[in-house]
């Protein structure tokens, strides 16, 4: 009856070899090694930097164990911080031969020295949280009534435009917070403005009132509308944030969506909060100007001349230079959106661009008195401009919409949306929880909790193979799987390891062995019982199998809780906590089965289990009242 | 080895009502402590700052507190953590004072009163990765530096309290439903009684010694809860077991039965699971110590208080044999010895 059919052996085995290659990365440490990314929001890395990472080191005699791209920068690995720091110098000569301008950051960091083909398997090391290894936590609170606000602003300047174009007249607009009301003289002009703005205005919900001689109409911009209003705002300031973050040169910079209306940066390695809030908090500003097509200004951007008086010369992204005048027509503050999408009429992949109500007046203004002339909208981030795009006006643009098409590919306008996006932010935002871990705090912090599982578990392995056996070894081996296992589904989610998760580690350990204390305990009591080993064993793995669930239940529900209402570190609390919980039924029940079958099932004739000693009462004194 | 050697069953009922007494003292203290004293909550919870400083040498607290008080940041706590050479400040949130320069200010002044200045370096560490952290320089050397620093909004300690009343309720009433549906009611009553009053207790003896009530701690209790409980459940396990194997013992028989047939192993659990607590109270250091702290109450009193308040308040409701032996099941029920002679 103690025996396991073939495939459940194989079940064990399996998870067993699951559970020691994805545990296997952590064991494998750091190695140094140097990181290149991306130094300005118009550039971007691909795959073929890697290559050319590659021949740069290889130039300069160096030897990277790896070098790979995941993304958004490339990665190279040394053995040793010598050749690291040899290399960061090679490389930073090669890619920025300019140093006042530099196009490529490239920091030292640090990379897991886990073989490639874990690698491929996906099997990497878990993700240390920062009071582990030392770094800058933010969490900021996105001003969400101040996006509202800007996007109200903008429909005012919108419903002004209709309602002229229509050639409705209105006796004023006013803006009160995020609700717009519009005032008119008669009934009739009334209706139809309101079928007009229903109509045009799908955001914004209409409510007619009349009342002493006074015709008026409340806009409230509906909850759907600005649910997606305040999600737009959100993702922008994460764009924003991840391409200024990028700049630091931080491995892996944590930027998150926490909440409605709240962002997490954390900034592994960073302990400089104040350069940290410097580079967070910096505007990229976007302008637009007019390109000077004379032929002086031809020829400077030839270089073959000065550059004539009041214009300024600047790079076009993917082109020649440019000669651009010094007045500036439109700031970004008078850009509310720009998205990437198709030209209604060519089909040509098309930045749509809204302006607010000064902006589309100014820019009807001049687009009238420059037809056939270039136009060039400039993005300035550390006080250098750069040409995005610099499109030629073909007629009058009225209305606060424009469009910017022809001669790009659809990745093309999407880059080019993106950046006009990301050089504000939506909302600003408030730093309102910030935290700095010291690194060697971080790695004092890993080597406490280590020796907290640790000691522990060479405590409790001792007793429990002390007090019972044979069993209690098997124990033992069960709860070193759980833990295997566990680390091994820590790495495979890769979720963060923080402090607090060592601590649930080490708290579920003791608690799993609860299961097979149980297991042993009523084995045990089966055999005092009178009962043959064979028949106690299988019994006393029956008998427990309902108080672990039962109790395990119990726990869950603790940790699920958690797991729904806290945050931050309880969270990381949580999850360790729970996952654990799971782990150890599947090891403490089934694994610790597995042993003993394996062990005692083939067994016949067994005359008894090492269990440890097994008392019985005397025979005058019976254990209970039997009935 | 064996250590329990029970020959018959303890009458531990019979002392019911000295366990009840006994609890309610211990959770009537509790109560007293929490309503006078308060708990000393953590700055993640009042919002705040907490800067956690490093000496080179034992620092003179006297001289960091004059330097701190001097810059006026109200009711602000210096003291020491773990080593003499550590020192953790504690600033309130005020209206008027902005949060996040809080924490450079005190740097710089600390700095300064050591004799040196602050100045933003770059280095890279022996392992090879880069960082720049603010240091500060005396002449080379470093008598100070920033260890942590933690600063905590107002707004987002409102929502942490309320968070984890939330967690709370969730455990509470997520382990008395599934108690009720899997014994009975009277049973998940019991379970809940006895182990609510278990986290008063921890929670009384934080406000008692002022220990520092942090997330962790909360995060500790409420682990403890889903815990103790499941010590509860195993004794009304063997309970309900025993109800319909001995059919002639009353219901305290039964109880005292139970409790004594599971005392070993509930003494060994918690033995294994206080060892590995044990171990993170002596090698996990200051960050973990409360945690510990809270999680070694939790299971010393979890022990007493699942074990003979939750059987002793079950038998007060008054558990009958019907109400976990279903009248249907009888005939079929596998565990029962006596289903053979029905005829």
């Amino acid at each position: 009856m103690n025996r396991y059919p073939l495939w459940k052996y194989a079940i064990l085995l399996v998870a067993l070899v699951v559970g020691l290659l994805y545990t296997l990365p952590n064991f494998f440490g750091e190695a140094p090694a140097v990181q290149v990314s991306s130094g300005k929001a118009t550039l971007k890395l691909d795959s073929g930097m890697a290559g050319r990472v590659e021949q740069i080191l290889s130039q300069a005699g160096l030897k990277a164990d790896l070098v790979h791209f995941d993304g958004s920068s490339v990665k190279a690995r040394f053995t040793d911080v010598d050749t690291q720091a040899r290399a960061k110098d090679a490389l930073n000569r090669s890619l920025n031969p300019d140093p006042a301008d530099p196009s490529y950051i490239v920091a030292l960091n640090l990379l897991s020295r886990s073989p490639g083909w874990l690698g491929a398997i996906h099997a990497l090391p878990m993700y240390l949280g920062l009071d582990l290894r030392g770094g800058v936590h933010f969490l900021m609170q996105v001003d969400m009534k101040a996006a509202l606000t800007k996007k109200a602003e903008a429909f005012t300047g919108d419903i002004r435009t209709l309602l002229r174009d229509k050639n409705l007249r209105h006796a004023g607009i006013t803006r009160d917070g995020n609700n717009v009301e519009v005032r008119f003289r008669d009934r009739e002009t009334l209706d139809a403005a309101q079928n007009l703005l229903a109509d045009q205005l799908p955001d914004l919900a209409w409510t007619p009132s009349a009342g002493g001689g006074d015709f008026k109409l409340a806009g409230v911009l509906k909850p759907e509308a600005a649910r997606r209003v305040q999600d737009t705002a959100i993702k922008q300031n994460i764009t924003t944030l991840h391409n200024r973050v990028n700049e630091l040169g931080v491995a892996e910079p944590v930027i998150q969506q926490q909440g409605a209306d709240r962002v997490v940066v954390q900034l592994p390695g960073v302990q400089d909060t104040a350069k940290a809030k410097d580079i967070i908090g910096r505007t990229a500003t976007l302008e637009v100007r007019m390109v000077e097509d004379s032929t002086e200004a031809a020829a400077a951007a030839a270089g073959s001349g000065p550059v004539p008086f009041g214009t300024e010369r600047y790079v076009e992204r993917g082109g020649g230079p440019l000669i651009v005048k010094r007045q500036v027509i439109l700031t970004g503050e008078n850009l509310t959106d720009a998205q990437a999408g198709f030209d209604s009429q060519t089909q040509e992949p098309a930045v749509h661009l809204t302006l607010d109500a000064k902006g589309a007046r100014i820019f009807r203004d001049v687009t009238r008195e420059s037809v056939g002339k270039r136009m060039a909208i400039l993005l300035f981030e550390k006080n250098k401009g750069e040409v995005v795009t610099a499109p030629v006006i073909r007629s009058e643009i009225g209305g606060g919409r424009v469009q910017i098409s022809g001669r790009m590919t659809t990745s093309e306008a999407n880059d080019v949306a993106l950046l006009l996006r990301a050089g504000s932010l939506a909302a600003p935002m408030e730093i309102i929880e910030e935290r700095t871990i010291g690194p060697s705090l971080g790695a004092d912090n890993i080597q406490k909790g280590f020796d907290s599982v640790l000691y522990g578990f060479i405590a409790i392995a001792l007793f429990m193979c002390a007090y019972y056996g044979l069993f209690g070894v098997f124990s033992t081996l069960a709860l070193a799987v759980n833990l295997l296992l566990l680390v091994a589904i820590l790495s495979m989610l890769q979720a963060t390891l923080t402090l607090p998760g060592m601590a649930a580690i080490a708290l579920v350990l003791g608690m799993a062995i609860d299961a097979n204390v149980l297991i042993n305990e009523r084995v045990r009591e089966e055999l005092r019982g009178g009962a043959s080993p064979q028949a106690a064993i299988h019994a006393g793995y029956e008998r427990a199998w309902a108080t672990i669930l039962d109790s395990n239940v119990t726990t869950l529900i603790a940790g699920l809780a958690l797991l729904a209402f806290g945050s931050g570190p309880v969270r990381g609390f949580a999850i360790v906590h729970c996952l654990g919980i799971l782990t150890s039924m599947f090891s403490a029940v089934l694994f610790s089965r597995g042993l003993v079958n394996l062990w005692y099932g083939r067994q016949k004739k067994l005359k008894g289990v090492s269990i440890g000693q097994v008392w019985r009462p005397q025979a005058d004194a019976p254990e209970a009242a039997k009935s | 080895m064996e250590f329990f050697r029970i020959r018959r069953d303890i009458p531990f009922m019979r002392h019911a009502l000295v366990f009840n007494v006994i609890s309610l003292v211990t959770f009537l203290a509790a109560v007293f402590f929490l309503a006078t004293r308060g708990l000393h909550l953590s700055v993640e919870f009042t919002g705040g700052t907490l800067v956690e400083m490093n000496y080179s040498q034992p620092a003179d607290i006297a001289k960091v507190r004059a330097t701190v008080d001097a810059l006026r940041f109200g009711d602000v706590q210096v003291q020491n953590f773990g080593s003499p050479r550590d020192v953790l400040i504690r600033v309130p949130v005020r209206g008027d004072v902005k949060q996040d320069v809080v924490v450079r200010q005190l740097f710089e002044e600390l700095c300064k009163a050591e004799g040196g200045a602050v100045a933003s370096k770059q280095f890279t560490t022996d392992k090879g990765e880069s960082v720049s952290r603010p240091t500060c320089d005396a002449r080379g050397a470093e008598p100070v530096r920033l260890a942590r620093s933690e600063f905590v909004g107002p707004q987002v300690g409102d929502e942490l309290a309320a968070d984890g009343a939330k967690a709370l309720a969730f455990v509470v009433v997520g382990i008395m439903i599934y108690l009720a549906f899997r014994f009975e009611w009277k049973f998940s009553v019991a379970a809940i009684v006895a182990n609510l009053h278990d986290v008063i207790i921890i929670l009384g003896f934080f406000a008692f010694f002022q220990w520092e009530f942090s997330l962790s701690v909360l995060a500790a209790v409420l682990a403890v809860l889903g815990y103790s409980v499941n010590e509860s459940v195993v004794i009304f396990d063997r309970i309900r077991e025993a109800f319909r194997r001995f059919r002639k013992m009353t219901t305290r028989e039964v109880i005292d039965h139970a409790i004594t047939s599971t005392i070993s192993r509930t003494i060994i659990t918690h033995g294994s699971t206080q060892m590995m607590v044990l171990s993170m109270l002596l090698f996990g250091g200051p960050t973990l110590h409360y945690f510990a702290v809270a999680l070694t109450i939790g299971i010393l009193f979890g022990i007493y208080s699942s074990v003979f308040v939750a059987a002793a308040i079950a038998m007060w409701l008054g558990v009958k044999r019907e109400d976990l032996v279903k009248a249907g099941s009888r005939e079929i029920d596998p565990d029962d010895p006596n289903a053979g002679a029905v005829v």
